[in-house]
Parts: structure tokens; C-alpha cells; sequence
């Protein structure tokens, strides 16, 4: 009898508050993105795929130096000088193996000619795993940049410092 | 007397397709409603709302191969998605779906079978349906099945008894077994539309009878028989391609089946106001789907003793004493 009682009271007294627990739930917006149709924002420092800059009259930043190469933990890039038409120092192969790359950014930072950076996008997934070394034409921009993240850098930098030489 | 037997056929087919389809977006639905209630989406991709979902997975379904595992009774294993399948369906021969109505010159009723032990017969076919659920996952030997299996005769064994006396109250002020009687005598042409429908006079009575018929369709809380997180797929489980997808169908047929039958023996069946009289059962009986769906996406399921002695000394107790009160009452009238 008790025990017929107490089922009872749960029935109608407990049981009707988890219903409406749920039905509240049901007509609130679901947190789901809509991924492949939506995306969501990446924050300005999200380290994804990597590209080389050019300078303004659009010739390769990148030296071919080495530094990105020795600055990297994972051993990921592998590079081949040469010398362009105005016997300029230039890679002749720089390529990325995104499978060993571990999107840490140090060869960003270690670049002393603002080449390399890493960009926003994450979206190269692959079924061939030759597809994942990129090479220096994949990473290339067409077009030099007004404003590569570096430069913003500096400029803010200056501002709070008060430096006042130009940079390009 | 071709007459007849073409318009029943009609009749028949007519029916039977719309079971079948309702069931196939009875799963969209489920889906929708569940992941709702999760905060999710659900499927968006097949058509709009993910409306093409059904076809997808129908598809999917009929593609896959037809494993039979080297342990299984062959025969067993084949006839029982059949067995839970049939019955499931058949319920649907004597709920009447409409008012009765004119079709090109012909009088035709709304009902496929007017038996006059209606609701007797609905509560026999349903428990048939059961033996499919049983045989499967004794034929399949695998122990998930079997323990499955086992659940699900136990379920049956506590919860039939509730079942069948839950209704005995509407009988009993009915006075009728027949379901389209049932039907007529809840009609009402006042405004107060509802005002004559059995839920009204049998509270208890209808209460018992929704626990119960969750119980006898295996729906969460009390799909011990199938339960994921602890048997794999239960009865179910060495199944694949049609023979599980009857399975399923049949699982959703049956919550049709329920449905249809609580809002005919509660809700008045196909009467209602303004609208045809077939879009009122289908909306009385969405009702009741959309209530199974929000109780699952609501309560855990039961454990095993508990769902036996909820049946035993909770269901039973109260349906006996709903029924002594309404025979009490219908004397004194």
C-alpha cells in the first residue's frame, strides 16, 4: 500500500516537473553549428594552414634562410635555394609536410623576413597522404598584401612605444 | 457483394499505406523531437528538414546485406519480424479512421471491419506481437537476444494484466465493445466538442491505460527488451537489413496502433469540429506519438525489478480499483 502511494505521488507530483524540464528545452535554439553551411569565426590568432607573403611589387618574401626550418620542432619543412632573374636569393622548393606540422607557429616567429605565416584556414583534409606535403606554389598569396598580420603588429607596437621610423 | 469486397480491398490498401507511411515519418519525427530536447538538430541534410530522411534510411536499409549468423534457427529467425510485423498492423482493421462517407456514389463506412468485439480483438492482436519480440531473440542465439527475450516476457507478464483491465472502466460505461459504437457515442455537437470523451469519465482508467501501453510497444522507459546501453539491441540484435527494418517498422506501427487506439477509446476517435473527420484521429493520434517521444526524451528507463513490481503491486492494484469504482457507479445508475 505504501509503496502504491508513493508511485502514485511520484507520478503525479515529481514526474510532471522533468516533463516540463524537457518541453523547455524543446523550444530553446539548439547549440548546433550547421558546420559544412556555417562556419564559425576563427579568432584573429588561429594558427591553421600556412602562406607566404610577397612584397608589395610582388616579388617572394622568402629568402630561403633556413631559420623557419631550423626553428622547427616537428621538422617539417624542407627548403632548396636559388636565384631569381635579379640575382635575388629565393627558394627553388619549400615545401610543408601538414602531416609532421604541429601548427605551433614558431617558424612565423622565427622569419626575419615576415614570409611565412600561418593562416585561418583549416579545412584540407585529404585521402592521399602525398596531398598533405604543400608546396611552395600551393602556399604562395597571388597578390601582395596591403596588410599582413606583422605590420598590424607593429604598428600597434609603435603606437605604445612611440617609435616613429618607417617600416614597409 | 464484388462491390463490397473491392471497396474493403480499397479500403485495406488505402489503409495499410497510410500506417506505412506515417511510421516512416513517425521516425523524423522522433528524431526531430528528441534531438530537440537535446539541443541539437537532428537530420537537416535529406530535403528540407531533413523531410527525406525516411526514404534515405529505407534505402540504406534494403541495400545492406542479409547476415544470418551460423547459430540461429532458421525458420524461427526468419518468421518472427513477421510475426511482431502482422499484428502490429492489423490493429488497424478494426479502429475507425473516419466518419462514414460518400466516394463516388458508393456508401462507404469508415472503418475496414465493424466487429463487434472491436476492442477485444485490438487487445489480442497487440499481444500477439509480443511472440515475435520472443522468438527472435530465442532463434538468434546470442545470449543479448536472449536476455532481450527474457525481459520482454516478463514485461509482457506484468503489464498485460494492467493493460487489459485499464479498459475495462470504458467498457463498462460504454456498455459496447464495438469500436465504432465507442467512437459515435463520444461525438458531441455542442461546442464543448469534447465534452463526452471517455477520458473525462475514466481519468484513472486512461492514465493506466498510456502506462501501459508504452510497456506493450517496448518504448522507453520500459524498452528493456531492446535496451542499448546494456544488450547491445536486444531481441534485435543479429539482425540486419529488411528483417531488422520490419523490426523497426513494427515497433513504430505498433505506437501507431496504441495511439490510435487510445485516442478511440479517450479522445473521441475521428470526432471533432471543422476539420475531416480523418485529420482529427491523425491529429489525436500525433498527440500521442509526440507524448511517447517527449517521455523518452524525458525518463531514464526502469530497471528490471522495478518494472515488475511497478506492474504487480502498482498498475494492477489501481486498474482493479478503477474498475470496481466505475462498476459501482454504473449500478447505482
Amino acid at each position: 500500500m505504501n509503496e502504491v502511494l508513493k508511485a502514485v505521488g511520484n507520478v503525479f507530483l515529481k514526474m510532471p516537473l522533468g516533463f516540463v524540464v524537457t518541453l523547455r528545452h524543446f523550444f530553446k535554439k539548439p547549440v548546433t553549428l550547421d558546420y559544412p553551411y556555417k562556419k564559425k569565426p576563427m579568432t584573429p590568432r588561429y594558427r591553421g594552414k600556412h602562406y607566404l607573403e610577397r612584397y608589395d611589387d610582388s616579388t617572394e618574401r622568402c629568402v630561403c634562410c633556413g631559420l623557419c626550418a631550423a626553428a622547427c620542432p616537428a621538422d617539417a619543412i624542407y627548403m632548396e635555394p636559388e636565384e631569381n632573374e635579379k640575382g635575388e636569393r629565393r627558394a627553388k622548393i619549400y615545401e610543408i609536410n601538414l602531416l609532421r606540422c604541429i601548427f605551433c607557429g614558431f617558424c612565423e616567429e622565427a622569419c626575419p623576413e615576415e614570409a611565412i605565416f600561418l593562416g585561418q584556414d583549416y579545412e584540407f583534409s585529404d585521402v592521399n597522404r602525398n596531398a598533405f606535403i604543400y608546396t611552395k606554389e600551393e602556399m604562395l598569396v597571388k597578390h601582395p598584401r596591403k596588410d599582413n598580420p606583422f605590420k598590424r603588429l607593429y604598428r600597434r607596437v609603435r603606437k605604445v612605444h612611440g617609435v616613429t621610423d618607417k617600416i614597409s | 457483394m464484388l462491390e463490397m469486397i473491392i471497396i474493403s480491398s480499397v479500403k485495406v490498401i488505402v489503409v495499410v499505406v497510410a500506417v506505412l507511411t506515417c511510421c516512416a515519418w513517425s521516425t523524423w519525427l522522433e528524431r526531430k523531437v528528441v534531438a530537440y530536447m537535446q539541443h541539437r538538430m537532428g537530420p537537416t541534410l535529406a530535403g528540407p528538414f531533413g523531410l527525406l530522411q525516411p526514404i534515405a534510411d529505407a534505402l540504406k536499409l534494403i541495400f545492406k546485406e542479409d547476415l544470418v549468423p551460423k547459430s540461429v534457427e532458421k525458420v524461427t529467425f526468419a518468421l518472427a519480424p513477421i510475426i511482431s510485423f502482422v499484428p502490429a498492423i492489423l490493429t488497424f482493421a478494426v479502429v475507425p479512421f473516419a466518419a462514414d462517407f460518400e466516394f463516388f456514389g458508393y456508401q462507404v463506412t469508415g472503418i475496414i471491419s465493424d466487429l463487434n468485439i472491436g476492442v477485444l480483438f485490438v487487445f489480442a492482436v497487440t499481444s500477439l506481437g509480443i511472440y515475435g519480440i520472443v522468438l527472435a531473440g530465442w532463434s538468434s542465439g546470442s545470449k543479448y537476444s536472449l536476455m532481450g527475450a527474457l525481459r520482454a516476457t516478463a514485461q509482457m507478464i506484468s503489464y498485460e494484466v494492467g493493460y487489459g483491465l485499464s479498459i475495462i472502466g470504458v467498457i463498462l460505461v460504454a456498455n459496447t465493445l464495438s469500436m465504432k459504437e465507442l467512437v459515435e457515442m463520444q461525438g458531441s455537437d455542442s461546442i464543448w466538442f469534447f465534452q463526452n470523451w471517455f477520458v473525462f469519465k475514466q481519468p484513472l482508467g486512461f492514465l493506466l491505460f498510456l502506462t501501459c501501453a508504452v510497456a506493450e510497444t517496448n518504448r522507453c522507459p520500459f524498452d528493456m527488451a531492446e535496451a542499448e546501453s546494456e544488450l547491445v539491441a536486444g531481441y534485435h540484435t543479429e539482425y540486419s537489413s529488411m528483417r531488422f527494418s520490419m523490426f523497426f517498422i513494427s515497433e513504430y506501427a505498433n505506437m501507431l496502433a496504441v495511439s490510435a487506439v487510445g485516442a478511440t477509446l479517450f479522445f473521441g476517435g475521428w470526432q471533432g469540429p471543422l476539420l475531416p473527420s480523418v485529420l482529427w484521429l491523425l491529429l489525436k493520434m500525433f498527440l500521442f506519438m509526440f507524448f511517447y517521444i517527449w517521455l523518452r526524451g524525458t525518463l531514464p528507463r526502469f530497471r528490471y525489478d522495478q518494472l515488475m513490481n511497478f506492474g504487480w503491486k502498482v498498475l494492477f492494484p489501481l486498474a482493479l480499483l478503477n474498475t470496481m469504482i466505475t462498476a459501482a457507479f454504473v449500478m447505482i445508475d
